[in-house]
């Protein structure tokens, strides 16, 4: 188990002091000045050489997106967006990040800008996290006031800017480039790629947009030193992790771990065990809705981390793990995600606008096993034509937890059309 | 999800003084022109003062921000967070019903609205003092099931306890945020299992709970009052920046009926989301964008024609040149290297590569615009994932951390 003396979020929960004296305390903004010091490509190299993948869900590596940042500058400034728009459903790591240890995001921006030749930072909340909004603001204010952000920030020679803005109640800004597009002032509907953002991003101006974990674990590791961080999990797969636990575990909550737990000794320490023990969990969806879930048997032996997970068709997403018992009505719980994912599509895309809808319409009826067998492979189908086939990833990741249901509890499907005809037999019998 | 404003609206809109001080304080966030990535907070604002969003409200900012009525109007129904018709009184409570919830019994809550306040979302109660709705996950499942009321989440909630909290919101009082189990934030219920050295003599509530009560603005008509504004970014004006346009000047240059006449600024057709070409900024401040080869989507390049590409597009002139076969192997020689390490490149790519005769890291390394075409146009549904996910920096990088090194022979084209 980690041990406290290596988390890097010490006040996840809030309940030190949460002021910038308090994260002083606690280590934070020590020697900043000296960090930039060592320049940008210093910086950059430390955070390859940690192995650090980003924690917004799709994992790229974040020095190395850090270094698809234009050298030199040919005029146009550079911009740091930092992807606060937490709403994969059963992630909440990075609301606790900010409301709790605000100080670490900051910080991270402050350095991380520096790396890509920035002066200016905008962190994308959404818009929900009001009270996180306000209690990042206030370690924002905090920093300027102090001289830590600003003009010469830290002493450093380096001008930085960092505005809080928010957004208004859409998942798809979650998605970099209708992030962006947010921001802008528009509706948040994803851009075709390329142009990346590291060449045309916001204001048509060189961008990098980093999650919130990514950005804040940065301060840290390049104190503490990449071996350090990389010392955590397995090879490809290092350092530590905020975990979101929910659902049927006794004690749902936010922890952070080092990669590469194993699923049994996260929920068995932190969580209290399974809801009526480990014979009870019927499946686990790993990394937050858009991954498929996995099944409770191979869920016994599980490493939580990206390679693992990718190698049983799911993925470590955001480590928002969702956890259910043999309770659970898994076509229920998936049509659930169904609707989720038609409710934001964007409406961009054709297959997306319509195949989200039509999924959720096909998932409705198999709840109720209102719909013939043949209808499984015609769903599995429809998925495979909306996946790949849309500009993001939001039809993807709405065919994927549909795929892994139809993989993984078919069976289950299939009794349920049994039993609904059957039923419907008896009934037109006892008509008769 | 087809959302239109009400069909009773009021006359006007202004904001409260300390409110439109906050708002024009959000507009210097941006750099000069850019006045317009505003809208969200200030038509939030606008709605935290009247409750919901009224037209004359998403008129004004149109107004204020220089946009054409129709941009704010889009931006307006497209975010799910703006209210288009009144809500309750008092309150409109937000019941998140996606899966972690639902696992934990957020059905029971959703009926419980049905029950206590009415029927369907989006209606205020007999006295109109509350509304509901079920809303996408919020982003607190860790403490599931929980409604956001207000500006606060409600957390860890069942049918007996959020029914106590309208009995609350009804007589007028505002019951305290947070867990509604006695936990302190999201560790495990019952105790921490890590940080413990900080759980004696910690803050009485966490920062959201405590920002609730020292504010008491859970449920309020924000005014603008309750804080006071700070604006720290105004201290450190930038050369890149100047103040924002005031107010005045700003409704001088927009249409006076706001509604249909939207004049394109020449920073709309710098800054449209996909370019025909990328734009070079000139001195002088204006662009050039060089004419689009091939088709409208850039899919397909039109290989007669490509000229020389204006310098800095190089990434959107990718698809236009002509296809230049990339040196291909019989073979890989000795191992080949693992291809699906490459983001957005899975094992049905990876096979169709080796069928190309494309083994190696170095290979796509190698790659310039020619090559991807060559490829990208082989790549049937797929075409377009080289760019898309960047696969060439992302080879280069690989190969440099020991993949095998590869001498870029040019090819003759076929």
């Amino acid at each position: 188990m980690l041990e406290d003396k290596d988390r890097i979020f010490t006040n996840i929960y809030g309940m030190h002091d949460r002021s910038l004296a308090g994260a002083q305390a606690r280590g934070h903004w020590d020697g900043t000045k000296d960090i930039l010091a060592k320049g940008r490509d210093w910086i950059i190299n430390e955070m390859k050489a940690s192995g650090l993948r980003g924690r917004g869900g799709a994992g790229f590596p974040t020095g190395l997106k850090w270094s698809f940042m234009p050298k030199e500058s040919d005029g146009r400034p550079a911009y740091l967006v930092v992807n606060a728009d937490e709403s994969e459903p059963g992630t909440c790591k990075d609301r606790e990040i900010m409301r709790h240890d605000p100080h670490t995001l900051v910080e991270g921006c402050l350095i991380a800008s520096f790396a890509m030749g920035a002066h200016a930072a905008y962190i994308y909340i959404r818009g929900e996290y009001i009270r996180e909004k306000e209690s990042l603001q206030r370690a924002v204010d905090e920093a300027y006031d102090a001289g830590l952000i600003g003009r010469n920030a830290c002493g450093s020679g380096w001008d930085f800017d960092l505005y809080v803005h928010h957004g208004a109640g859409a998942y798809i800004c979650g998605e970099e480039t209708a992030l962006l597009e947010s921001l802008e002032g528009k509706k948040g509907m994803p851009r075709m790629k390329p142009p990346f953002p590291a060449g045309a991003g916001l204001y048509g101006c060189p961008t990098t947009v980093n999650n919130v974990e990514s950005i804040a674990v940065a301060p840290t590791i390049l104190r503490r030193g990449a071996s350090w961080f990389s010392s955590f999990g397995r090879p490809n797969n290092s350092g530590t992790k905020l975990f979101a636990i929910s659902g049927h575990v006794n004690r749902p909550c936010v922890v952070e771990e080092a990669m590469s737990i194993p699923f049994v000794e996260l929920i068995d320490k932190h969580c209290g065990g399974i809801r009526g023990g480990w014979d009870n969990l019927k499946a686990v969806i790993p990394g937050g809705s858009s991954v498929p879930n996995i099944k409770a048997d191979l869920m016994k032996d599980a490493i939580m981390d990206f390679d693992w997970l990718r190698e049983q068709k799911s993925g470590l997403g955001t480590a928002a793990v969702i956890v259910m018992d043999q309770s659970t009505d898994m076509i229920k719980a998936i049509w659930r995600l169904a609707k989720f994912y038609k409710h934001e599509s964007c409406g961009q895309c054709t297959p997306c606008r319509e195949g989200t809808g039509w999924m959720m319409r096909v998932m409705e009826r198999l709840v109720k096993g209102e719909a013939e067998v043949e209808e499984i492979d015609m769903l599995l189908d429809v998925t495979k034509q909306v996946e790949g086939h849309t500009i993001c990833a939001l039809g993807d990741a709405a065919a994927w937890p549909i795929q892994g249901l139809i993989r993984n509890f078919r069976d289950e499907i299939e009794d349920r059309i049994k039993a609904q005809r059957s039923g419907r037999l008896t009934t037109a019998l006892a008509a008769e | 999800m087809l959302r239109r404003l009400h069909h009773e609206q009021p006359a006007s809109f202004a904001f409260t003084p300390a409110n439109l001080a906050w708002a024009q304080a959000q507009i210097q966030k941006y750099p000069e022109g850019r006045q317009a990535s505003a809208v969200i907070p200030l038509l939030f604002r606008a709605q935290e003062q009247e409750g919901w969003l009224p037209k004359p409200a998403i008129e004004e900012i149109a107004r204020m921000l220089g946009m054409a009525y129709i941009r704010v109007l889009e931006v307006a129904t497209f975010y799910f967070m703006f209210q288009l018709s009144p809500v309750g009184s008092v309150a409109h409570i937000q019941i998140c019903g996606t899966t972690p919830c639902m696992l934990r019994g957020s059905e029971e809550l959703l009926e419980l609205c049905q029950r206590r306040i009415n029927a369907e979302p989006h209606h205020p109660s007999a006295d109109g003092k509350l509304s509901w709705e079920e809303v996408e996950c919020l982003g607190a499942c860790a403490n599931a099931p929980m409604a956001q009321i207000g500006k606060d989440y409600y957390e860890d909630l069942s049918a007996e306890t959020l029914s106590r909290i309208i009995d609350e919101l009804s007589a007028g009082r505002v019951p305290q945020p947070g867990s509604q189990i006695g936990r302190y934030a999201s560790e495990p219920a019952g105790g921490v299992t890590s940080l413990a050295q900080w759980v004696e003599g910690r803050n009485a509530h966490n920062a959201s709970v405590d920002l609730a009560l020292t504010i008491g603005d859970t449920v309020k008509r924000i005014d603008g009052t309750e804080v006071p504004l700070r604006a720290p970014w105004l201290r450190t004006p930038q050369q890149d920046e100047v103040p924002a346009i005031p107010v005045e000047d700003v409704q001088a240059v927009t249409p006076p009926d706001g509604e249909t006449g939207e004049v394109p600024t020449p920073d709309d057709q710098q800054h449209t989301a996909r370019p025909a070409g990328v734009r070079q900024p000139l001195a002088d401040g204006s662009t050039v964008a060089p004419e689009p080869k091939g088709d409208s989507l850039g899919m397909k390049g039109d290989h007669g024609q490509a000229g020389p590409t204006a310098t800095g597009a190089e990434i959107s002139e990718a698809r236009l040149v002509p296809e230049q076969m990339p040196p291909t192997l019989t073979a890989p020689e000795g191992a080949a290297d693992d291809l699906t390490r490459i983001q957005g490149l899975g094992a049905d790519l990876a096979a169709k590569l080796n069928d190309l005769g494309i083994w190696h890291y170095g290979q796509i390394a190698s790659w310039g615009p020619g090559e991807v075409a060559w490829v990208n146009s082989r790549l049937g549904d797929d075409r377009g994932a080289v760019d898309r996910h960047n696969w060439i920096e992302q080879a280069r990088s690989l190969a440099n951390e020991g993949g095998r090194a590869w001498q870029s022979a040019k090819t003759p084209a076929p």
